[in-house]
């Protein structure tokens, strides 16, 4: 089931009565000035996320500073930069995860499909379930891998009966890639599958609720090169599907299944842009020294 | 060069352990043996203790029983109701029939004596059970008195002088024809396990005090696990973080450290004096002993809750599970061995306890089986207080015999705890 930008999501038609419309054509092409200047083409046409001078605080600490980006439909937005420099915390605002850490603080808009999700009157269940995530460990819930998958759509009621449910796991993990390898062992548990495999299962656990963009934090950084090849063909034959927001530290990653990169530096967002631009003609000297320095 | 240099030093090293190391093994040699030396000690001790428990205590599993031949003459039963019948009498005469000879009064009443005062009920019991048995002669099997039941298990010395003995030549006498003509046996003991508890040692048993340990305990899983297991979800996955919560967590470690007694004095005030409850009774022990159990089953709960991976929380709410979802679906699945296994180990805990029951007044003296929680009950680690605390030779053995009984529930209660735990260990 292909969504397009302004489809509303299957199971959730709206994330909150009336939709608050805060981006005009207006604004998006405005200059945004008050964080420090980034470098390059942060902003698409007919985005499906816009971030516009996000903040993030851990209690005093400023971890994400007046970051204006968006994230376009159907492709993968890879983020790069180097240890602590807020990648993580950027991608888990997409998503509201950051709610779960008590003494973090988010300012600025975000919006999904032109609503702010930080609206007081968003609720994060359904926003979760349109902005799903997979975590840098592969964390599969220590039951069968049938209701791994089968977990998402049991709690948001989006089947009626079991032939329907038998139908979104099997669909999705034929998404993931993982169908063919745990068709006959569906009741095993999923904790018993390899990284790879287990990862997969996560990706699968992720879009049998069909959200329109997915969020993944350095998903591969566990596996070995042989699972994360795997995981990376899955990501671009996903993207026909999702939008997809990847945190990587492999720039070659980045280089391979992205099409636009995102440099952060220390809370700043320093260039966007088409990922073989940054990496064959960078703009920016940071994004260049740490480019050049990670090949060189 | 440096290297170079080094090279041969580590050679002769290597050879021949320098000074420093051969000191070093040998504090890692005696730390080693001194701490064989402390567990085979502890081994040591328990041993003793279960080999002396064991060796006194085996012996009230076996009780004494006399064989006699009574004539239910129906002069015997005119009145109007049986239970009128002088059912003593019987029993002395079925004793006085075996021993034609002794005929003075004192010799009587000694003869008497060797039978335990429970006979006469156990007559009442077979002809209330059966009433044509009136008119017939039947062989009965009758508890011996606690004397000759403690001479037969060797507790009373035969060649100790007369005046020190509680039995007396002419008894010894008759207790040896009794043995040689077969109608004096050590039987199998059920009384123990389906009697309450009595002044006379031989009809004492276990039982009464087992129940009212099983319906004390039930009240206090039934009220300390709900709860403490809500306070523990509630404290680790809800409560926010300020200084009350801080003060509610410090107060819940200062309970866990509370003197037991003082939990007694408290279900006293409370329970008795302020709610009326009913002294000495389950429900009050019950509640007494919730309290106490409460922060160990708080505290085991909230260490096992802490020990769920945070990556299976995120990825329930990373699904769009809601808080109470993740905490139920998947949080509290996991934590439920190690909250089961602190929640075992709390009632362990709770079935020896003796101090703070001893302040609700559950020391008192009760025979009746407690048939509910709201009975008169007594407890059995408090029943092996009022039995070793009972002047009799024999309550010695039966003292022993209730500790036993009480290990074994505790045995079996720690095992299953470390089963749980075994069984359920981190599969993620
Ligand atoms: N839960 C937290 N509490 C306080 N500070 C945090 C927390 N998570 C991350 N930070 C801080 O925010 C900054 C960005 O962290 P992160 O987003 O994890 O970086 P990255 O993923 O790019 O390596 C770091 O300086 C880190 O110390
Ligand atoms: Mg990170």
């Amino acid at each position: 089931m292909e969504l397009t930008s302004n489809q509303t999501h299957p199971a959730f038609p709206t994330l909150l009565s009336g939709a608050v419309h805060q981006e005009s054509e207006q604004t998006r092409s405005q200059a945004y000035t008050t964080g420090r200047k980034t470098v390059g083409t942060p902003f698409v046409d007919k985005p499906r996320m816009t971030c516009r001078d996000v903040e993030v605080y851990y209690g005093e600490k400023c971890a994400i500073n007046k970051i204006s980006i968006d994230v376009g439909c159907n492709e993968v937005l890879a983020m790069i930069g180097p240890s602590g420099c807020g990648k993580s915390t950027f991608l888990r605002c997409l998503n509201r995860m950051n709610d779960t850490v008590p003494s973090c603080r988010v300012v600025g808009s975000i919006c999904l499909d032109e609503t702010d999700i930080y609206h007081p009157s968003v609720d994060v269940v359904p926003l979760r379930a349109q902005v799903g995530m997979v975590f840098q460990k592969p964390n599969p819930f220590p039951k069968s891998i049938y209701d791994n998958v089968a977990y998402g759509p049991r709690i948001h009621g989006l089947t009626k009966n079991k032939v329907e449910l038998d139908e979104i796991v099997e669909t999705s993990l034929i998404k993931a890639g993982l169908w063919e390898e745990v068709k006959d062992r569906l009741l095993e548990p999923g904790t018993g599958l390899s990284g790879g495999q287990q990862q997969r299962l996560c990706i699968a656990r992720a879009i049998a609720v069909s959200p329109e963009v997915i969020l993944m934090d350095e998903p591969c950084s566990a596996l070995d090169p042989i699972a994360t090849a795997r995981v990376e063909e899955l990501i671009a034959e996903l993207r026909t599907q999702f939008s997809i927001v990847i945190v990587t530290h492999a720039m070659q990653q980045a280089a391979r299944v992205s099409q636009r990169t995102a440099y952060f530096h220390l809370g700043d967002l320093i260039e966007v842009g088409a990922t073989d631009k940054i990496f064959t003609n960078p703009k920016h000297r940071l994004t260049e020294d740490y480019i050049t320095g990670r090949f060189g | 060069m440096h290297t170079t240099m080094e090279t041969p030093a580590t050679t002769t090293n290597l050879l021949h352990p320098s000074k420093r190391l051969r000191q070093r093994y040998r504090a890692e040699r005696w730390f080693k043996r001194l701490g064989l030396l402390a567990i085979v000690l502890s081994l040591a001790f328990i041993a003793f203790l279960f080999f002396s428990i064991f060796s006194d205590g085996y012996t009230a599993f076996k009780q004494s029983y006399i064989a006699l031949d009574v004539n239910f003459a129906a002069e015997e039963f005119t009145q109007a109701k049986l239970a009128h019948a002088n059912f003593p009498g019987l029993v002395k005469k079925a004793m006085h029939s075996m021993f034609p000879e002794v005929d003075s009064r004192r010799g009587k009443k000694e003869l008497e004596s060797l039978v335990s005062p429970s006979a006469a009920y156990k007559l009442q019991d077979m002809v209330e059970e059966d009433p044509k048995i009136i008119g017939t002669t039947q062989k009965v099997w009758v508890l011996a008195g606690d004397d000759v039941d403690m001479l037969l298990k060797g507790k009373i010395d035969r060649k100790e002088k007369q005046s020190n003995r509680r039995l007396k030549d002419n008894q010894l006498a008759w207790i040896d024809r009794l043995i040689s003509d077969k109608k004096l046996e050590q039987k199998f003991n059920w009384n123990f396990f389906t009697a309450g508890d009595s002044r006379e040692p031989e009809l004492a048993g276990i039982w009464g005090a087992v129940k009212g340990s099983f319906l004390t305990l039930l009240i206090t899983l039934t009220l300390s696990f709900p709860i403490g297991v809500a306070s523990a979800v509630y404290l680790e996955e809800f409560a926010p973080e300020n200084k009350w919560t801080d003060l509610i967590e410090i107060n819940i470690n200062n309970l866990a450290a509370v003197p037991s007694i003082i939990f007694g004095l408290l279900g006293l005030a409370i329970f008795i004096n302020f709610w009326g409850l009913p002294r000495s009774t389950p429900i009050v022990g019950g509640l007494v002993l919730s309290l106490m159990t409460l922060p160990t089953i708080i505290i085991a709960g909230r260490a096992s809750l802490k020990s769920v991976p945070p990556s299976i929380r995120e990825a329930a709410l990373g699904v769009g599970a809601s808080k109470m979802q993740t905490v139920i679906h998947h949080v509290l699945p996991l934590a439920m061995p190690g909250m089961l296994t602190g929640t075992i180990i709390g009632m362990a805990q709770a079935l020896g306890e003796t101090a703070p029951l001893l302040m609700i007044g559950m020391v008192a003296f009760i025979v009746d089986i407690p048939g509910s929680i709201t009975d008169p009950a007594a407890v059995l680690p408090v029943q092996i207080y009022l039995w070793a605390d009972s002047p009799e030779r024999a309550f010695t053995e039966k003292t022993s015999a209730a500790i036993m009984i009480l290990l074994t529930f505790l045995v079996f209660m720690n095992s299953l705890a470390v089963y749980l735990r075994k069984k359920f260990e981190t599969k993620w």
